[in-house]
C-alpha cells in the first residue's frame, strides 16, 4: 500500500528525511507524493529500493544523486533532473529542463517528452533515453554511458565527447567538436532495442544512427 | 671582446621573455606549468603590525592566553566544523599529488585539529582515514562524485574557481593519469584531462542557492557549505555567495598555486590576495554577516605573520596549499639530478605538471612517491603548522589580543601606497588610505 505525502502540508525536509531514512529499514516501499508545486531538491539522495511517484511538476534537481530508488514524475521536471544519478531509475512523463541526467554515473533516466540544453552533460556511465528531442550540446563532455534520442538533436551534439555513446533516430542539427558518426552494427541495434525496452518505449532500432 | 658594462637587457624583452617567445615559436603551444604567480605583487609583506605600547597594552608572550579556534557553519549546519587553529590545508587533488602526500597532510592537520580538503577526482580512503576533519570539494567536473563521499565529509566546498586560474578549468596531464586516477575519474588512462570550468547543472547565484539547498537536503543539513572563488570581482562574488546561502566563503588570491595550468593564467588572471581580503570583508560587513559567514583566505600564505595580517584585515582563517607542500619537501635541495632532468633546480621548480616530482609529492610514479615517507613528511608539516600558529599568537599577543580573531585593521599599517590602497589600511606614519 502506497504512502501518500501531501507536499502542500509537509515540509520538504520532512519528506526527504523520511525517504532517505528508508535504506532497507522500513517496510514502506511505495510513496505517492502530491502537490509538489515545482519544489526543488525533491526526493534527492535516496538510497533504497523504493518507488516514488510524484504527481505534478517539479523544480531543480529532482531525484538528484539517486541510488537504487525508482523515482517517477508525472509532469515536467526542472534543471538537473536526476543529476549525478548512481543507480536506480528516474523517469519523467513530460519535458525536462536543461542538464537532465548531468554527470550521472549509473542507472537509467527516461524523459518521455523533450529535454532541453545539455542533456547528459559530463555523463559518466548513466543511460539516458529521451522520447522526444534534445536541445543544444547534449552529452557535452560525455565520458561514459549512453544517450538515446528518439527525436531530433540540437546543435553541437556530443561536443568534446570522451567515450559516451549517442544514438539518435531523427535529425541532428550539428555535431560538436570531437564527435564523429560511426557505423551501426548489429550489436548497436541490439543495444538500442534493449535501451528502448528498459525505458518502456517502442521504436524501430533500424531508425537509429550512432 | 664584449664589454659587459655596455650590455643592457631590455626591460620589455629580458632573457626569460626572449626564451619564452622562442619556445612558443618552436612548439606552437602555450606553456603549462605548476605553482603560483611568480611575479611580485603587493602582499602581506607590505603591511606591518602595530605592536602595543602606551596607548594599548600587550599580553605576556608565554603566559597569557591567546586562543586560536574557529567555528565554521554554525548558522545552518547541525554539525559545524570546529578548527583548533585558523590554518587549514587547501584542496589538492589525488592525481595532482600522490596518496602519500595526501595522507601526510591529513595526519599533520589532524594532529593540529584542523582540516584538509579533497580535490578533483573525489575522496580517497587514505585521506579520509588520515584526516579528522575533511572538506569535500564539489567541483565542476564532478569526477568521482559519489553521494556517499559527501556524506562521509565534514564540510562541502563548492568550487567555482581558484586563484591560479579564475575562469579556467582543471588540467591533469596524461603522465599522471594512472590506472587508479583514471578509474576514479571515469576517463581513459594516460590521456590529458581537461576539467570543466563551469558547473554542469547550474549557472549564476540564483541557481547556486538551489544547488546549496540540494546539497543540504542530501546531507541532512548537517554539514557546513563553503563556496570557493578565485579572486577577481571579489566584492560581488562574496556577496552573491552569501546570498546563495554559503556558511563560509573561500577567497583564493592570484598567488594561489596549481599543479598544472597555462602560465598566462597563473600570471595574468585574477587579483592579489591582499585586495581580495579587503573586498571580501567589505561585502560581509555590508551584508551584516562578518564573523558569521566565515571568510577563509588563501593564495601566498607562508608565515604566522601572513596569518596574523589576514586575520587583522578581517579573515576568519587561512588556507595553505603550496606552503604545505614545501613543508613536505617541495623544492628541497634533494635529488639534484632529477631537478636537472626537468631543466630546473631546487628553489625554482614548478614542474608539477610533469608528474616527475623529484621529492615524490606531485607524482603518481611509485618509485618517486616512495621518496615521501608519510610519517616523516607529516611530522614536518606538523612542525611547520605549529610554528606558524606560534608566530601568529606571538603577534596577536603583542597587539594585546586574547584571541587571534580579535586582531583588527587598526593593528595594521602599510609600507607602500599600493598596499595601503589595496588593503585599505593607512600608509605607515599617516592616517591616509588612498582612495578614501
Amino acid at each position: 500500500m502506497a504512502v501518500t505525502v501531501d507536499l502542500a502540508a509537509t515540509p520538504l525536509r520532512d519528506l526527504n528525511r523520511r525517504l532517505q531514512a528508508i535504506a532497507g529499514t522500513s517496510n514502506e516501499t511505495e510513496f505517492h507524493i502530491v502537490n509538489p508545486r515545482g519544489a526543488h531538491a525533491l526526493a534527492v539522495g535516496l538510497d533504497a529500493e523504493v518507488d516514488v511517484l510524484i504527481e505534478g511538476h517539479v523544480g531543480y534537481y529532482c531525484a538528484g544523486m539517486n541510488k537504487q530508488a525508482a523515482v517517477r514524475v508525472a509532469g515536467n521536471v526542472g534543471t538537473g533532473f536526476a543529476e549525478n544519478i548512481m543507480s536506480g531509475t528516474a523517469r519523467c512523463t513530460g519535458n525536462a529542463s536543461q542538464s537532465a541526467g548531468a554527470t550521472g554515473h549509473g542507472g537509467l533516466v527516461v524523459i518521455e517528452g523533450d529535454a532541453s540544453a545539455r542533456c547528459g552533460i559530463s555523463m559518466k556511465g548513466v543511460d539516458i533515453v529521451v522520447g522526444g528531442s534534445v536541445g543544444h550540446m547534449a552529452a557535452f563532455m560525455g565520458q561514459a554511458g549512453r544517450l538515446l534520442v528518439r527525436g531530433d538533436a540540437g546543435p553541437y551534439l556530443g561536443d568534446s565527447l570522451y567515450e559516451a555513446v549517442i544514438y539518435v533516430a531523427g535529425e541532428v542539427a550539428s555535431l560538436g567538436a570531437d564527435c564523429v558518426e560511426k557505423e551501426m552494427t548489429e550489436a548497436h541495434r541490439a543495444a538500442v532495442a534493449a535501451l528502448l525496452d528498459a525505458a518502456g518505449l517502442e521504436d524501430d532500432p533500424a531508425r537509429y544512427r550512432r | 671582446m664584449v664589454d659587459e658594462r655596455k650590455l643592457s637587457a631590455s626591460a620589455t624583452f629580458p632573457p626569460e621573455v626572449i626564451a619564452e617567445i622562442q619556445r612558443a615559436a618552436d612548439e606552437g603551444i602555450y606553456d603549462i606549468r605548476g605553482g603560483g604567480a611568480k611575479r611580485r605583487v603587493p602582499s602581506f609583506d607590505d603591511l606591518v603590525l602595530l605592536g602595543a605600547s602606551v596607548s594599548r597594552y600587550p599580553l605576556e608572550g608565554y603566559r597569557e592566553r591567546c586562543d586560536t579556534d574557529v567555528l565554521i557553519g554554525a548558522r545552518n549546519a547541525a554539525k559545524p566544523v570546529h578548527l583548533k587553529i585558523p590554518v587549514t590545508i587547501a584542496g589538492m587533488s589525488f592525481g595532482a599529488i600522490g596518496a602519500n602526500a595526501k595522507q601526510a597532510l591529513g595526519m599533520a592537520a589532524s594532529a593540529l585539529g584542523t582540516s584538509t580538503t579533497t580535490g578533483d577526482g573525489g575522496m580517497t580512503d587514505e585521506e579520509r582515514e588520515a584526516s579528522s576533519l575533511l572538506v569535500y570539494q564539489y567541483l565542476p567536473s564532478r569526477y568521482g562524485m559519489d553521494p556517499d563521499q559527501i556524506r562521509r565529509a565534514d564540510a562541502i566546498e563548492i568550487v567555482i574557481g581558484q586563484g591560479a586560474k579564475p575562469g579556467g578549468g582543471g588540467m591533469l596531464l596524461g603522465q599522471k593519469v594512472t590506472e587508479r586516477v583514471a578509474g576514479m575519474r571515469t576517463l581513459p588512462e594516460g590521456i590529458d584531462q581537461r576539467s570543466a570550468c563551469r558547473h554542469p547543472d547550474w549557472t549564476g547565484p540564483d541557481d547556486l542557492e538551489i544547488k546549496i539547498l540540494e546539497l543540504r537536503e542530501i546531507t541532512g543539513w548537517e554539514k557546513p557549505i563553503y563556496v570557493k572563488v578565485g579572486a577577481t570581482r571579489t566584492r560581488y562574488d562574496v556577496a552573491l555567495a552569501v546570498k546563495a546561502g554559503a556558511d563560509a566563503v573561500v577567497v583564493d588570491g592570484m598567488q594561489g598555486g596549481t599543479a598544472a595550468t597555462q602560465s598566462v593564467f597563473i600570471e595574468d588572471v585574477g587579483i592579489p590576495t591582499l585586495p581580495a581580503v579587503r573586498l571580501a570583508v567589505e561585502a560581509l560587513i555590508e551584508l551584516d554577516v562578518h564573523r558569521e559567514v566565515r571568510l577563509i583566505v588563501s593564495g601566498g600564505i607562508r608565515t604566522g605573520a601572513d596569518v596574523a595580517k589576514a586575520l587583522a584585515m578581517g579573515a576568519d582563517a587561512v588556507s595553505i596549499g603550496m606552503a604545505s607542500l614545501m613543508a613536505l619537501n617541495c623544492n628541497a635541495p634533494l635529488y639534484p639530478e632529477d631537478y636537472a632532468a626537468l631543466g630546473t633546480r631546487a628553489g625554482f621548480c614548478h614542474h608539477c605538471q610533469t608528474g616527475r616530482c623529484p621529492v615524490g609529492i606531485a607524482t603518481q610514479d611509485p618509485a618517486l612517491e616512495a621518496r615521501l615517507e608519510p610519517e616523516a613528511a607529516a611530522r614536518r608539516v606538523r612542525n611547520y603548522l605549529t610554528a606558524m600558529v606560534l608566530e601568529c599568537q606571538t603577534l596577536a599577543r603583542a597587539c594585546g589580543k586574547s584571541h587571534v580573531l580579535n586582531l583588527e585593521p587598526e593593528d595594521l599599517a602599510a609600507l607602500t601606497l599600493e598596499a595601503a590602497a589595496m588593503a585599505g589600511v593607512p600608509l605607515a606614519g599617516t592616517d591616509w588610505i588612498p582612495g578614501r
